[in-house]
């Protein structure tokens, strides 16, 4: 059983040979249309109707001739536009500016435009008619240029033009069967009613395909959605879609990625700053990872990333930059006061910049069009700078979503993304992107330390998956060297920045002096003592010698006298005959005798 | 086509005040009974003023666009001007007459 991550991946591919899995997967008629194909999963159901509908102006009539056009241009699918409302020369210079030349086409006989008119006036009704009329006129048109595809644009306003709304709705059934007899894929476009998709009911005739097409504002931001309402016999994406009417027609933004199924390179790529690579396991960001880093007002998140996008610059790659706060020219100027330099690959063609006003749209049509202009760039560095402006403009949950779409698109493409994000000065920093913080790989902190009168800046990493990286908070400095991470104090109470780092190193150091002097002063003392218990000793000694000679001498001296006296006794004893010593025994038995 | 009914029914006048253009697709009912019912109103208050002028839709396709036409049978009044569009069979004379603004001839009309 194949996993849904799987299955969502295989959906969002844009090919019309769908592999879905399913034996009785439509056949499917791609439109062209940038962003629906993904959406349809390839397309708009081949040889049967397809129901555009919305209010007015939401764009009902462009995505249909775009459809007709992008069929003859790219799939070689010749159409017919039926039009109800506007004449063949308002059409053509309606989309004129949109690069459709719709003459051209229809001189090459790939475009059979017709325009109906029904003036409710001119027509009286006495019995029964039928509207052959308009089977015959699409019969000539298909025939004319073998149209595979057809529009008709609205044929809803045939229920103004014509008495009998019974006979036109069984017209109508007529036509659809007809049409989709000669295998055309059809679109046909219908007016937003009161709590219906169409005004006259349309849908009910169109059982196969509709889609939604909304124009809303949204606190003054207007934003174009689509939602395919039912595609019968299909997968789909069903979530309102943002799209984007421009210079090249209609653009939609799909869900490119439902799945987590983007690739993981281990690449690295160095973020332009030395000393940033070495807090980041020593190698930089990964390739393709998702970077944020957030700060308040001055921190230098914008040099930040351009310092990144001219390090990828500077290694050959292709670099988009949204600036959202600066026009091109402001940044490029402000950039090369911390000598960054990037005029050089905007002329050479690696680096664009792409300055808009965040109010100017909602952020759906911005991320349509930044989606837009990356799949027409190629960019392998996208900066979003900064991206919290557009959020701002965004409404209510949305946002996140759209963030998530936007992040997903730029992973699975590979491209490496740095967004900055502008922080307010007060609150928790690290809580306030909770809302994306999730999508990112890598987030860099810029914060300003304020103490001892100066405002002082320092970087700090808050995550960086799959890789090693530095818990120090550092200070840096944005200067015209550029971007310096200065020499961390390594101190065990607190980080210290500015002055109070340099006073605080220089108390360290003369801290570190008294130690050494300390040192070297008890080891005086030491040897002084030493030395003086050794004098003690030494002359303790002598005392000692001198004494133990006296005493020597006075042994000598006693000794000399003892044997003198011993002799004198030797004497006496012999002058008395008395028991010398040696015959101890003999005074003994003496002793006991006397008892 | 068989009946093939008079692609040009012309009366006596070179120059007819009414021109009259009756679009069929092919003879199906309705297309026969307008025809009919048509010639029967103009002889009866237009008689020797009139030309009508049948197109086939089937063979002639693209004549469709011109007069704009979408539902059939469609007749279209021409001369004189404005032009004026009476859809369906023209089963009711009435109608007919007020769309191509006829008034109806004194004392034909009982």
């Amino acid at each position: 059983m194949p996993s849904s991550k799987s299955r969502d991946s295989r959906r969002m591919r844009a090919a019309p040979k769908s592999d879905l899995g399913r034996a009785e997967q439509l056949p499917k008629a791609p439109s062209g249309i940038q962003g629906l194909d993904e959406i349809t999963g390839g397309g708009l159901p081949r040889g049967r109707p397809t129901l555009v509908c919305g209010g007015a102006g939401c764009g009902k009539t462009l995505f249909a001739l775009e459809f007709l056009v992008r069929g003859i241009t790219e799939y070689g699918e010749p159409g017919v536009f039926m039009a109800f409302e506007e004449t063949a020369e308002e059409l053509s210079s309606n989309v004129r500016s949109l690069g459709f030349d719709l003459h051209k086409l229809e001189a090459q006989k790939k475009l059979a435009i017709d325009y109906v008119r029904v003036e409710r006036s001119e027509i009286e009704e006495t019995g029964e008619y039928d509207l052959e009329g308009l089977f015959v006129r699409l019969q000539l048109a298909i025939e004319t240029v073998g149209a595979k595809r057809v529009v008709l644009d609205t044929i809803e306003s045939l229920f103004a033009g014509l008495p009998n709304p019974l006979v036109l709705r069984s017209e109508l059934r007529r036509l659809f069967r007809w049409l989709k007899d000669r295998g055309m894929t059809v679109v046909l476009t219908g007016e937003k009613g009161e709590g219906t998709l169409t005004r006259q009911g349309l849908e009910e005739y169109v059982s196969d395909c509709v889609i939604f097409l909304d124009h809303r504002v949204n606190e003054q931001h207007s934003t174009r959605r689509m939602r395919v309402v039912k595609y019968r016999g299909s997968v789909h994406g069903t979530n309102e879609y943002p799209f984007l009417i421009d210079e090249t027609g209609i653009s939609i933004l799909p869900v490119t990625s439902l799945g987590l199924a983007h690739k993981a390179p281990m690449e690295r790529i160095s973020s332009g700053v030395a000393r940033l690579d070495q807090m980041l396991g020593g190698k930089g960001y990964f390739k393709g990872s998702t970077i944020l880093t957030s700060g308040t007002a001055g921190t230098g998140k914008t040099s930040l990333a351009a310092l990144l996008a001219e390090a990828a610059c500077g290694r050959g790659e292709r670099c988009l930059f949204f600036a959202f706060e600066e026009s091109t020219e402001q940044v490029l100027r402000n950039m090369r006061s911390i000598g960054i330099r990037l005029d050089r690959f905007i002329k050479s063609g690696l680096l664009r910049v792409m300055p808009s006003r965040p109010t100017a749209y909602g952020l759906e049509t911005h991320l349509v069009s930044m989606h837009k202009a990356i799949l027409a760039f190629a960019p392998d560095l996208v900066v979003v700078d900064p991206i919290t402006n557009l959020i701002s403009v965004g409404t209510g949950p949305e946002t996140q979503s759209m963030m998530t779409r936007l992040i997903d698109f730029l992973k699975m493409r590979g491209t490496t993304t740095f967004f900055t994000s502008l922080t307010s000065g007060s609150g928790d920093l690290e809580q306030s992107e909770v809302g994306i913080s999730s999508l990112i790989d890598t987030w860099l902190l810029l914060q300003v330390v304020r103490s001892g009168g100066e405002r002082n800046r320092t970087l700090a990493i808050i995550k960086s998956r799959g890789m090693r990286h530095s818990n120090q908070v550092s200070e840096y400095k944005l200067s015209e060297a550029g971007f310096e991470i200065v020499d961390t104090y390594l101190g065990a109470a607190e980080v210290l920045t500015g002055s109070a780092r340099l006073a605080r190193e220089a108390e360290d150091a003369a801290a570190a002096q008294a130690a050494s002097d300390e040192i070297a002063r008890k080891e005086q003392e030491r040897e002084r003592r030493r030395r003086a218990l050794e004098r003690q000793v030494e002359e303790l000694r002598e005392k000692f010698a001198t004494e133990d000679a006296a005493l020597a001498h006075e042994i000598e001296l006693a000794v000399r006298r003892s044997g003198q006296l011993s002799s004198s006794q030797m004497a006496m004893a012999q002058s008395r005959e008395a028991f010398t010593p040696n015959h101890a025994d003999g005074a003994k038995t003496k002793k006991g005798r006397r008892r | 086509m068989s009946r093939e009914p008079a692609r040009k029914a012309r009366t006596v006048s070179t120059v007819p005040e009414w021109e009259l253009r009756l679009y069929i697709a092919g003879m199906t009912s309705k297309s026969v009974a307008a025809f009919a019912n048509l010639t029967r109103i103009c002889e009866e208050h237009l008689k020797g003023r009139y030309r009508i002028e049948v197109i086939d839709l089937l063979k002639n396709p693209q004549l469709a666009r011109g007069d704009q036409i979408l539902a059939l049978p469609t007749l279209v009044r021409k001369v004189p001007e404005p032009i004026r569009k009476i859809i369906g069979d023209l089963s009711n004379e009435e109608r007919v007459l007020v769309g191509l603004d006829i008034r109806p001839v004194q004392g034909k009309r009982s």
